[in-house]
């Protein structure tokens, strides 16, 4: 256990010492949503309808940018063999950097979520149920994102392969999370794609540590 | 005592075969110099043994502990051509995770490990800011605490001045009279006694 506590700490202080690694994604959440308004019509009505949508694909693709840079460093300068010939549990390491990856993509995303909600003109409840959304799937996005960037590690220029690998991961979770927060405006029931969302998480909690150890070695090799 | 068995070991490249049916025992207090020439499968054979690559075929086991197991990686440390340090890190930080990720006995040496691989005061310096002879004498630093048996080490007196391969060698020489076992390959000269070589 102390091996996770280290390598989330240790890969938490390298991203705020070199910030724009997180920050870049975070920017791009920010002024791609900011640009819709402009782009479609300041309507508030035309605005609050297409929200739901605006926030998870432009959530879904400051993941997607994020997750280059997940294994990439580490591959980069040598420690990333060193964890997988570890004594320790690579799965658990790599839970820990993955747990780390949401914590500076995911997070900031839901916390900065009920301003740009605001900007698109969502209701409260459909601000409260559009976090609800993001905190039950962000981490299912770090989680899958992990299994792909586990692939690719090794590979130059590889940010379409990542997408074309993950974006098809990805649909379920953007159906269920936009249809939660469009049906919610309506007062219908979201019971159910919350729960598909929550299980869509421990899928992917329980898998995905040990389908990205055994990408990485397969990659490594 | 350790003992390292290598059995039959193939490993292929791409279409090239690099070496097939590879047969040797090391026991304690042995040094082993893999030598060969460019491309003749020095590295792939230690990461093979390393656990970080796979064989075609062939065995390998420490203390009757096959590879990839718990016991069997804890006795492992690895020295390969990049310098397994993150540059956001200071010298320090990135010796503690080092020593984390092997099997090392305590974290209260730190400070004492960097000085005795003569990197005095360095323990808040980034490792982006060392020269590589640096770089190298941190991972070094990690790999004199470990208390893996088995030393894997890939050129390792790249980078490092005269002073530094002596004081690596007398470092070697001090695994080896501790029961420890030594794999390396090096395109220098070496003053190793009882060294053994391999060709490939």
């Amino acid at each position: 256990m102390n091996i996770f506590i280290k390598t989330l700490t240790r890969d938490l202080k390298m991203s705020i010492r070199n910030p724009f690694s997180f920050l870049n994604p975070l920017l791009f959440f920010v002024i791609a949503i900011s640009l819709f308004p402009l782009a479609i019509s300041p309507e508030s009505h035309t605005l609050s309808n297409i929200a739901p949508g605006i926030v998870w694909v432009t959530c879904m693709l400051s993941v997607l940018l994020s997750l280059n840079a997940l294994f990439h460093y580490d591959y980069d300068n040598g420690v990333l063999e060193q964890m997988v010939i570890s004594h320790h549990s690579l799965p658990l390491i790599l839970l820990a950097k993955t747990i780390a990856h949401w914590l500076l993509t995911g997070l900031p995303i839901i916390l900065l979520s009920p301003l740009l909600g605001m900007t698109l003109f969502l209701d409260a409840k459909s601000i409260y149920i559009l976090m609800l959304t993001l905190l039950l799937a962000t981490p299912s996005l770090s989680l899958i994102g992990a299994i792909g960037a586990s692939l690719i590690v090794g590979i130059k220029n590889s940010g379409m392969l990542l997408s074309l690998l993950i974006l098809p991961l990805y649909i379920p979770i953007l159906i269920f999370a936009t249809s939660a927060v469009s049906q919610s405006q309506f007062n219908l029931p979201i019971k159910g794609q919350l729960y598909f969302l929550a299980s869509i998480l421990l899928i992917s909690l329980m898998s995905s540590p040990f389908v990205s150890a055994l990408a990485l070695k397969t990659s490594l090799d | 005592m350790s003992k390292l068995i290598v059995a039959d070991l193939t490993c292929q490249r791409g279409y090239n075969e690099l070496f097939s049916n590879l047969s040797f025992e090391l026991n304690s207090g042995e040094i082993l110099k893999i030598s060969g020439a460019n491309g003749s499968g020095k590295t792939s054979l230690l990461k093979i043994i390393a656990g970080l690559n796979s064989a075609e075929s062939g065995n390998l086991s420490i203390n009757n502990n096959k590879v990839g197991t718990y016991e069997y990686q804890s006795e492992i440390f690895y020295l390969g051509h990049l310098p397994a340090l993150s540059p956001e890190l200071h010298c320090k930080e990135n010796l503690d995770y080092l020593n984390q990720l092997n099997n090392s006995s305590s974290s209260q040496m730190l400070d004492e490990a960097l000085t005795n691989v003569g990197l005095i005061n360095f323990e808040s310096e980034y490792a982006a800011n060392l020269s590589a002879g640096q770089k190298r004498r941190v991972v070094l630093s990690a790999l004199f605490i470990t208390q893996s048996k088995v030393w894997l080490l890939d050129e390792p007196f790249t980078a490092l001045d005269s002073n530094g391969i002596n004081m690596f060698e007398a470092q070697i020489i001090k695994h080896c009279n501790n029961n420890g076992i030594c794999v390396l390959t090096t395109h220098q000269k070496c003053n190793l006694p009882g060294l053994k070589t391999l060709t490939l």
